[in-house]
C-alpha cells in the first residue's frame, strides 16, 4: 500500500496533523456563511447535504443557495431559528485536518465561546467591514486571547459590500491593532474576505487584487500548533496505574498517561507531585512499543525505577522545573451554570486528572465583558460572568499559570449534588 | 533490565517522531479518552457492533492498555436482523481479544413486552434503544463507550465526548454539561450513565486510513463483492430473508460494498469496485454522498430522525 495515501488528510500528500479553531462572530457577521463556504469550497460538503440545503433555501423563498443553512443543527434550533450549542465541523486539505468549533453568537455567548476555545489553538474573529470594530468583536478578541489561542485571525468580511475598499480594510486593521495592544494580545493576523462570494476564503477570487497576504485557508494551514509544547517543562498527569506484566519487568507498575508538555527520556530524573518524591524513568512504552524518548502529545506507559506510592491524579515533572504545589489559587473564573454560585458551599475542582475539594474564599473583581475593565464584584455570580476569584483547596495540586501551560493551568468546577460542570477556571 | 527480552513482547518503533500525522493525533486523543474512562468510571462497557467504527474503538482500547487486557465489558445489541457475517466477525474478535461479551437481544425485549412492533416485519433499528437501556440497567454500567462520530449526522455534531444520560437513559441536547479542555466530567448518580465517544473527531476517511495503517480486521462485506439487490427509492436493497423482493421489482446481480453494517432491514450497499483498503480510502476521499445518505433508510424519514432516536437513548 502507498503509505502516503493512508497518512494524508485528503489522500494526496503528507499531512501535518490537526488544527482546531473556533469561529467567533455575531449573528449578522456572516459566520454561518463563512463556515458553509469553507466546507463547500474545501469539498467537505457532499451532494446529499448540498441538495438538502438547496431544498431548504427554496422553502424559505431564497433564490440563491444559502450556505449558512449547512451548519443548521438541531430540530429545536431550526424551530427557534437560533443555535444553541457548540457544534463541531470537519474538513481537510492535503496539508492538514481541521476541526471547527462553531459557537453561536447570541446570549450565553461567553459560556459557549470559552467552551469552544478551550480545545482550540486558533480563533477566526469575524468583523463586518461596514461596521468596523464593535464592542462584540473586542469581546471575541479578548476571550480568544484569555483562552490562550496561538493565533487570532481577524477576517474582515463583507468586503463586497464596501467595493473591496483597501483603505477601509486598513483602517479597521489599525483599530484592531490598537485595541489588541491594550489587552496584550499577540499573534494577530488579518484577511479581507467575502464569505458570500468566496473571495480570499479558499480561493483568492477576482476582486481583491491589492491583497498579497494569504487566503483565510492558507492562514489556517500556517497556524503553528505545537509552537512551544515540546519546549515547555515536562508535565505528565497520571491517568491510571496498571501492572503491564512485561517480560523482564518483574511485575513493576506502569503509569499510564499523556505527556501534556515537554519531553521525557529514559533515565531522566523526575519528581512525583504533590508528594515531592524523586525517582527516574526506567522504561517508556509508547502505543507501538518501547521508545527511548517521547514528546508532548504522546500517550505512554512509564515504568519508574522506584516502587513509590503513585496514583491517578499525581503529576510527574522534571526535578529542575517543577510546578508550584499549592493550597491556594488566584484564578479567573467563568461561571457556566444556570444555578448561581453559592458562597457557603464547597465544589469539586478538577485539575488535570486530579479532583480536590475547593472553596471560593473571595471574589475580588468582575470583568465587565463590554468595557473589558475590572469592576467591583457585588454578586451574585451568574452564568457568563468572568470574575477574579481566590480559592482554598482541601488538598494541594501541582499547578502552573494558564498562560505558562494550558494543561496544568486550567480547571473545572463540579457541583457534586447535581454533578453539573458549573465553572471553568484559569489559574493566574 | 534487558531491553532485548522486552522487544520480543512489544516491537520497538525506532525513536522519537517529531512529526505527528493527523492519524497519530486522533489515535492519541482516543487512547487518552479510553484511559479516562478506565480511570474514572466504576463499570464501563464498550459497545461493539462489528462495524468499522467499533472495530477502530476496539483497536484503540487494545493499544491503550496492552499488554494488560481491555478493562471493559464488550456489549453487543443484537436486533436479530444482523448480517450473519457480522455476528461471526464479532465472535471471532471477542475470542481473539479474550474480552467478556454481553449480548442484549431485541428478541428478548419483544418477549418481555418492552418492545412492541406495529408489524412483525418492522425495522428493529429503533427498538435497539430499549434493549440497550435494559442491558445497561441490568449490568449497572455507568459508562458506555461507542463509535459514533460527529461528522456522521448533524444531531451528532453537537455531541459531547462524555455525554450524560439521565435515569431514563435520555439525551437532552439543551441541557448538556459544558465540556472544556480535556477535563471530562464522568460523574453520575446511581442509575444514570455517560456515553463516551472516543472517535468523535474522526471522519469516515480517517477511519479507513487508520484501518489500513493498523491492519484492523473488518467484516468482508465492507469490500466490493457481487450481491443480489433491487433498486428501491434511489437506494440499493440487498435481498435477505427480512428484506424480500416486492412486486414489480427486478433482482440484479451487482458489485457492491457496504459503507455501514447496521440492521439488515435498513442498511443498504453502494455500487463499488473497491475491494481493497487502498481502493476504499480512494473511494471515500472522492465520495460525493455522505455515508448515511447513501446507505440508511432510517435517516431519510425526517431531517431530525437521528436527533429523535438519540433523545430516546439510541447510540
Amino acid at each position: 500500500m502507498d503509505g502516503s495515501m493512508l497518512d494524508s488528510t485528503a489522500g494526496e500528500e503528507q499531512a501535518s496533523g490537526v488544527v482546531r479553531f473556533i469561529t467567533a462572530g455575531s449573528v449578522d457577521d456572516g459566520k454561518s456563511t463563512l463556515i458553509g463556504r469553507l466546507l463547500h469550497d474545501s469539498r467537505a460538503i457532499l451532494e446529499d447535504q448540498f441538495a438538502a440545503v438547496e431544498r431548504a433555501s427554496q422553502r424559505r423563498g431564497q433564490t440563491a443557495v444559502d450556505l449558512s443553512l449547512l451548519t443548521d443543527g438541531l430540530e429545536a434550533e431550526r424551530e427557534q431559528g437560533i443555535t444553541i450549542d457548540v457544534a463541531y465541523r470537519y474538513f481537510a486539505t492535503p496539508r492538514r485536518k481541521f476541526i471547527i468549533a462553531d459557537t453561536p453568537g447570541h446570549e450565553q455567548y461567553t459560556r459557549n465561546m470559552v467552551t469552544g476555545a478551550s480545545t482550540a489553538e486558533a480563533a477566526v474573529v469575524l468583523i463586518d467591514a461596514r461596521k468596523g470594530l464593535l464592542p462584540q468583536s473586542r469581546r471575541h478578541i479578548y476571550l480568544a486571547s484569555l483562552l490562550g489561542m496561538a493565533e487570532i485571525i481577524v477576517a474582515i468580511n463583507k468586503m463586497d459590500l464596501i467595493d473591496y475598499d483597501e483603505a477601509a480594510f486598513r483602517a479597521i486593521r489599525r483599530e484592531v491593532l490598537d485595541f489588541a495592544e491594550r489587552v496584550h494580545t499577540a499573534c494577530l493576523s488579518f484577511v479581507p474576505i467575502s464569505a458570500l462570494l468566496g473571495d480570499m476564503v479558499v480561493e483568492r477570487g477576482d476582486n481583491l487584487h491589492w491583497w498579497t497576504g494569504p487566503t483565510l485557508l492558507e492562514a489556517l494551514e500556517a497556524v503553528d500548533v505545537s509552537r512551544s509544547l515540546h519546549d515547555l517543562p515536562l508535565r505528565f498527569p497520571v491517568q491510571l496505574v496498571t501492572r503491564p506484566d512485561l517480560a523482564g519487568l518483574n511485575g513493576a507498575r506502569g503509569y499510564l498517561g499523556r505527556i501534556e508538555s515537554g519531553v521525557i527520556r529514559r533515565g531522566q530524573a523526575i519528581t512525583v507531585l504533590p508528594a515531592g518524591r524523586h525517582t527516574h524513568v526506567q522504561h517508556i512504552i509508547a502505543l507501538d512499543g518501547p521508545v527511548d524518548e517521547a514528546i508532548a502529545g504522546d500517550c505512554v506507559t512509564l515504568v519508574l525505577a522506584d516502587d513509590l506510592d503513585i496514583s491517578r491524579g499525581d503529576l510527574l515533572a522534571e526535578d529542575s522545573q517543577r510546578p508550584a504545589t499549592v493550597h491556594e489559587l488566584n484564578t479567573r473564573l467563568c461561571w457556566l451554570a444556570n444555578d448561581p454560585f453559592e458562597p457557603q458551599r464547597s465544589y469539586l475542582l478538577r485539575h488535570t486528572t486530579r479532583t480536590v475539594r475547593g472553596r471560593i474564599r473571595a471574589v475580588n473583581a468582575r470583568v465587565d465583558i463590554h468595557s473589558l475593565e475590572r469592576e467591583p464584584f457585588t454578586g451574585p455570580l451568574k452564568m457568563n460572568d468572568i470574575v477574579h476569584a481566590q480559592f482554598s483547596l482541601q488538598h494541594p495540586i501541582a499547578a502552573d499559570s494558564y498562560q505558562a501551560n494550558r494543561a496544568t493551568g486550567a480547571f473545572i468546577l463540579i457541583d457534586e449534588v447535581t454533578n453539573q460542570t458549573v465553572a471553568a477556571g484559569l489559574i493566574d | 533490565m534487558n531491553l532485548a527480552s522486552e522487544a520480543r513482547v512489544l516491537p520497538p518503533i525506532g525513536n522519537t517522531r517529531r512529526h505527528r500525522s493527523h492519524l497519530d493525533w486522533l489515535e492519541a486523543e482516543g487512547v487518552f479518552i479510553l484511559r479516562e474512562v478506565a480511570g474514572s468510571c466504576r463499570n464501563p462497557a464498550l459497545l461493539f457492533s462489528g462495524g468499522k467504527d467499533s472495530a477502530v474503538v476496539l483497536r484503540l482500547a487494545e493499544k491503550a492498555f496492552r499488554p494488560a487486557p481491555i478493562p471493559f465489558t464488550v456489549v453487543h445489541i443484537d436486533t436479530g436482523h444482523n448480517f450473519p457475517e457480522v455476528i461471526a466477525f464479532r465472535d471471532r474478535r471477542v475470542h481473539e481479544l479474550g474480552v467478556r461479551l454481553v449480548v442484549g437481544a431485541v428478541e428478548d425485549s419483544i418477549s418481555r413486552g418492552t418492545v412492541k412492533l406495529r408489524r412483525p416485519e418492522d425495522s428493529r433499528n429503533a427498538a435497539q434503544s430499549v434493549t440497550l437501556l435494559e442491558t445497561i440497567a441490568r449490568h449497572e454500567f455507568d459508562a458506555c463507550i461507542g463509535g459514533a462520530r460527529r461528522d456522521e449526522e448533524k444531531a451528532r455534531a453537537k455531541e459531547r465526548v462524555f455525554s450524560f444520560r439521565d435515569e431514563f437513559g435520555q439525551w437532552d441536547p439543551k441541557n448538556q454539561r459544558p465540556e472544556l479542555w480535556n477535563l471530562y466530567n464522568a460523574r453520575v448518580h446511581t442509575g444514570e450513565h455517560v456515553r463516551v465517544f472516543p472517535i468523535s473527531n474522526w471522519t469516515e476517511l480517517d477511519v479507513w486510513q487508520y484501518i489500513g495503517r493498523e491492519h484492523i480486521p473488518v467484516p468482508a462485506m465492507y469490500f466490493a463483492h457481487p450481491r443480489a439487490v433491487v433498486r428501491r427509492n434511489g437506494l440499493l436493497v440487498a435481498m435477505t430473508d427480512v428484506t424480500p423482493m416486492r412486486p414489480g421489482e427486478v433482482v440484479e446481480q451487482i458489485k457492491v460494498r457496504f459503507r455501514t453494517v447496521g440492521d439488515m432491514t435498513c442498511t443498504c450497499p453502494v455500487e463499488s469496485n473497491a475491494d481493497t483498503i487502498e481502493a476504499i480510502v480512494a473511494e471515500t476521499a472522492h465520495a460525493r454522498i455522505t455515508e448515511r445518505g447513501a446507505t440508511r433508510m432510517d435517516d431519510l424519514t425526517s431531517d431530525a430522525s437521528m436527533e429523535r432516536r438519540k433523545k430516546e437513548g439510541y447510540f
